[in-house]
């Protein structure tokens, strides 16, 4: 077959960027836990296998999930991806009918045009060559885009876009000459054999009666395979490696692997996957306080580099508003807390005073409360829990009534691991002791932790709304609906973190008449407290904080609901609009039935009693 | 004759209202309760010497009737406009007032201490606020737990949503440490038997007398500084509370059952005066209290000409500063209306 040297670029850059490709994952792969690789193994012939293919075409070139947030960041992403790959097919498929062979090298298909000196005369040549046009003009409008984008990012309904370091630079710069170079080198060449097809002939003859093209020839072939040798070896080092990681991540997500509390091969797959589109940044509450500095994009980037401060790792309120935004579906929260961990020097604290004595339950006892220390610096929330147990009948063990060790998950958050995992075990000991099976918490914090990182086989562990929930269902609990307006703010613990969404409006739906707002469930807001941010100042956490109210005030709400002691003390300091959790209003609802019920001289006492919920 | 009108008939107000009288002006105060007086209406005994409320707010209101200015009663302003040099006025009883100078008088309000819900208030049953104390210990004040019962062991909580980032006030109230220290020493004087702790971060006894009265308070009367914040209270059965702090000086944490505590809520500067700032179209701090042109020569001075500041609408301040600041606000109007 025939060759030239221009191919060199080109092809030595594509031999270096396979090489490398296959070192890098065989390291990351080869670095996971063995249950994560039996995983692999497992799920390898399986259907698994087809969903992940199934994904990579609607995600890695399609994409799908961008296309839904805003279209024309979606045809240009897709324009780019799928449209390079069907030119990278459509032209082994060309090569191969030219040359009526199947083993033809990549150069032969890439650089076609510049050794195929006749015009294509058999009807399939003729129509893969047009096709071969049309490809190439569908990636060139991504790129006129792309240009555009960087220009002006508004059309793309993205208020920021994300700053290149040197190695993206080039990578960038030669990405965008590619398809430019590629048009004019095959048209340049089509000019002067007399040959092309829909769009490259009459260019290339345009051109030619313009310009002395046999001069052009040369440089512009090589100035194409240059750009993509360039492309390749700047490949590791900017953002593009997301394109080949991206579909690894993609397979191995699809056997299940998750990922882990350290860092590992996944973690960083997850890591290297991340394509910078910058859409992360648009629901981050913290540009509300002017912090813009510290979103997922950005940590992804500096783990990338190497170059991560715990000034901007820690800066981060842990809500997980980005996660469902992100196209490449990253677990950016728990990236987060695993590099936390990582970068945290363990905390010295041996927790030796917790002693694990005997529990002695009553046997009736039905579940366990445990109201958590947040819980504990909102006393409403856990007598208005009391009061409803007291209402029902319920017979409970009130586990932290003295309270006890914290669920951990505070430490977690900002990665002090080690210690958590005492006081988890700790807590766990005493439940398992217990013999209860069912354990109620107030708060979505202890909720998660509760769920994800304590081993209680046989043991449920609900959220006091959807224990509440049970209760009415099984008619133990009275209803009475107030007539009174209210919004519901999701805890980020519960509704994002737990996917507890429908539990607490099905209770409220009973108790008060809900109204539905934009922002709620997954897109939820944060109220701005989490306790996982501990660079944050006071006055930004209160900008983050007021804004989510200034949109829950439009709504005009007689009252603002919640199910977590955190976001309430939150929304209390700001005084624009009653807030009170779930259980409080359960509470206040079920004292006013029975007042009409009950006879008159109880009516006072539970005047008083309404006086001290404070509605 | 100049029309001066202070809007607020606190303590403030009415001494503003009697200088400028004095001075031969013409003074009409609006005040939105349906009484004067402010606050103190409220107070039992006053630090540092225990004077009876009482004997102020009489001598007020002769003063009051001897100066013979004009009061509104349960009225506030809706709108001040200014015109040729003159302010015109509306009030929210539909009234038109043209006045030379406005003085603002407009004073505190308590801090809301459900805002501190780990503190419990009006959750818990015993745990009260330095303002509830005051009515309790007026004379003929019950100051019993429960049936016959009178509580043993008591506790003062400093700083309720003062000094508090997490409550969103940073200042300090400057009164409530005082205040504790006379309530708790009223409180072993007619309940000799009760042990009474404060709990403070530090004690500012700033005034005349203070340090000694609250020498007077751990010498004499037996009564317990712990220096520590409190974190939580939680309510048991019998309704007595535990509550948890820490020793910060022996650097212990603290646990201990009381039958009654008593929080010492803040100041801020409240809707009232914030209403009146946003119709003279006035700045406040921060802290929400009133800006003063200058710290040390022009603490009577709002942003907007003619318009000027009294008492504790520009910072937490005792009655004493209260009626010292009244009286500077009145010798600033009358020099200004001089020179015009
Ligand atoms: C618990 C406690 C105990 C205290 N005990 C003592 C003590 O023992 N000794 C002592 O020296 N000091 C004491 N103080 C301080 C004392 O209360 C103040 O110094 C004093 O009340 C300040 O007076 P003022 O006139 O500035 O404000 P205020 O007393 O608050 O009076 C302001 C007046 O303005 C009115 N007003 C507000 N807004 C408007 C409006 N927009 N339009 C019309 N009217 C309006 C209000 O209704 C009020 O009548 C105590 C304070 C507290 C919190
Ligand atoms: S984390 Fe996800 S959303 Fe954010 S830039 Fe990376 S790929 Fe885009
Ligand atoms: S978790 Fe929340 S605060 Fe953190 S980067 Fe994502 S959106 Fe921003
Ligand atoms: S006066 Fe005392 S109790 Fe009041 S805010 Fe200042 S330090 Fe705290």
């Amino acid at each position: 077959m025939e060759t030239t040297p221009f191919i060199l670029p080109f092809t030595i850059g594509l031999l270096f960027i396979s090489c490398f490709l296959v070192i890098i994952i065989g390291i990351w792969i080869s670095s996971l836990s063995r249950i994560d690789k039996s995983r692999i193994i497992h799920s390898i012939l399986t259907k698994k296998s087809w969903f992940a293919i199934r994904e990579i075409v609607m995600e890695s070139l399609l994409h799908r999930k961008i296309f839904r947030k805003n279209p024309v960041l979606g045809y240009m992403h897709m324009s780019l991806a799928f449209g390079w790959f069907l030119l990278i097919v459509v032209g082994h498929i060309e090569a191969c009918n030219h040359y009526q062979t199947f083993s033809v090298p990549a150069y032969m298909a890439i650089f076609m045009r510049y050794f195929v000196t006749e015009p294509s005369t058999t009807l399939s040549g003729k129509i893969l060559s047009a096709s071969m046009d049309l490809l190439l003009l569908f990636v060139l409008s991504g790129v006129v885009l792309a240009y555009y984008k960087r220009a002006n990012s508004r059309l793309f309904g993205m208020k920021k876009t994300t700053q290149l370091k040197l190695g993206d630079r080039i990578a960038l710069i030669s990405l965008w000459l590619i398809f430019p170079l590629r048009f004019l080198a095959e048209s340049v060449s089509a000019g002067i054999h007399h040959n092309g097809s829909i769009i490259s002939h009459p260019t290339g003859e345009l051109l030619a009666s313009i310009f002395p093209v046999h001069s052009f020839e040369m440089p512009l072939w090589w100035a194409y395979s240059g750009a993509l040798g360039l492309f390749f070896f700047a490949l590791p080092v900017s953002r593009y490696m997301h394109i080949p990681v991206e579909v690894v991540l993609i397979f191995l997500r699809n056997y299940g692997i998750k990922v882990q509390k350290r860092i590992g091969g996944y973690s960083r797959i997850q890591v290297y996957s991340c394509s910078r589109c910058g859409i992360c940044l648009d629901s981050c509450q913290m540009s509300h306080a002017a912090i813009k500095d510290t979103q997922s994009v950005y940590i992804l980037k500096h783990i990338r580099n190497k170059n991560l401060t715990d000034e901007k790792l820690f800066n981060c309120l842990l809500c997980g508003r980005c996660q469902p935004d992100c196209p490449v579906g990253l677990e950016l929260n728990n990236l987060r807390i695993t590099q936390r961990i990582e970068s945290t020097k363990e905390y010295n604290s041996s927790y030796e005073y917790l002693k694990n004595g005997k529990i002695a339950v009553s046997p009736q006892t039905e579940v366990i409360y445990f109201a958590g220390c947040m819980t504990h610096l909102t006393p409403a929330i856990i007598k208005s829990v009391k009061e409803i147990f007291a209402v029902a009948g319920v017979k409970y063990w009130f586990m932290d009534e003295e309270k006890t060790a914290c669920c951990g998950r505070p430490l977690m958050q900002v990665g002090q691991y080690e210690a958590a995992k005492k006081l988890i075990e700790h807590n766990r000991m005493q439940i398992l002791s217990s013999g209860v099976k069912k354990i109620v918490v107030s708060c979505p914090i202890c909720y998660k932790v509760f769920n994800e990182d304590y081993a209680l086989p046989g043991i449920r562990v609900m959220h006091h709304s959807e224990y509440l929930l049970e209760l009415m269902a099984d008619k133990r609990l009275p209803i009475n609906k107030l007539p009174l307006r209210v919004v519901y703010h999701d805890p980020c613990e519960l509704g994002r973190g737990s996917s507890i969404y429908h539990q607490p409006r099905l209770l409220l739906d009973e108790y008060v008449e809900l109204i539905p707002i934009k922002n709620e469930k997954k897109t939820a807001l944060c109220c701005g407290g989490s306790l996982a941010n501990i660079k944050i100042q006071m006055n930004e956490r209160n900008q983050i904080r007021d804004t989510a109210l200034d949109e829950y005030l439009a709504y005009q709400p007689d009252l603002l609901a919640t199910a977590c002691p955190l976001c309430k003390k939150t929304f209390t300091k700001s005084n624009k609009l009653p807030i009170h959790d779930i259980a409080e209003i359960v509470y206040m609802a079920i004292l006013n039935k029975m007042d009409i019920e009950i006879n008159i001289s109880t009516q006072i006492e539970k005047a008083n009693a309404d006086k001290n919920l404070r509605f | 004759m100049k029309h001066i009108v202070i809007i607020g008939g606190g303590i403030a107000g009415i001494e503003t209202a009697c200088a400028l009288t004095d001075a031969g002006h013409w003074v009409t105060v609006i005040e939105k309760d349906s009484q004067l007086g402010g606050k103190l209406n409220n107070w039992s005994y006053l630090f540092p010497d225990f004077t009876p409320t009482e004997k102020i707010t009489v001598e007020l209101q002769a003063k009051c009737r001897d100066k013979d200015f004009s009061i509104l009663t349960s009225t506030e302003i809706s709108t001040i406009l200014r015109k040729d040099g003159k302010f015109n006025i509306e009030t929210s009883s539909d009234q038109k007032l043209e006045a030379d100078a406005v003085v603002v008088a407009t004073g505190y309000e308590l801090f809301d201490a459900h805002r501190k819900e780990e503190y419990g208030y009006k959750i818990y049953d015993h745990v009260i606020t330095s303002a509830d104390l005051e009515e309790l210990l007026k004379p003929g004040g019950d100051l019993t737990v429960a049936a016959g019962k009178y509580p043993k062991r008591i506790a003062f909580v400093h700083c309720v949503g003062s000094r508090d980032e997490k409550s969103g006030n940073h200042y300090c109230s400057k009164v409530c440490c005082i205040t504790g220290v006379k309530q708790a020493i009223e409180l072993k004087m007619r309940l000799p038997d009760a042990e009474i702790f404060c709990f403070y971060m530090d004690l500012r006894m700033y005034g005349k007398h203070f340090e000694e009265l609250y020498r007077e308070a751990q010498e004499k009367y037996d009564i317990q500084f712990i220096r520590g914040r409190l974190s939580e209270a939680s309510e048991k059965i019998d309704k007595s509370l535990l509550i948890k702090s820490e020793d910060t000086l022996s650097g212990r944490p603290l646990k201990m059952n009381v039958d009654l505590m008593v929080l010492l809520v803040g100041m801020e500067a409240g809707k009232g005066t914030a209403n009146a700032a946003k119709a003279c179209g006035i700045g406040c701090e921060e802290s929400g209290f009133l800006k003063t042109t200058d710290t040390f020569l022009k603490s009577n001075f709002s942003e907007q000409e003619g318009i000027f500041l009294a008492g504790s609408c520009t910072a937490p301040m005792s009655v004493n500063d209260t009626i010292l600041h009244a009286r500077s606000a009145a010798m600033e109007v009358k020099h200004w209306l001089s020179k015009r």
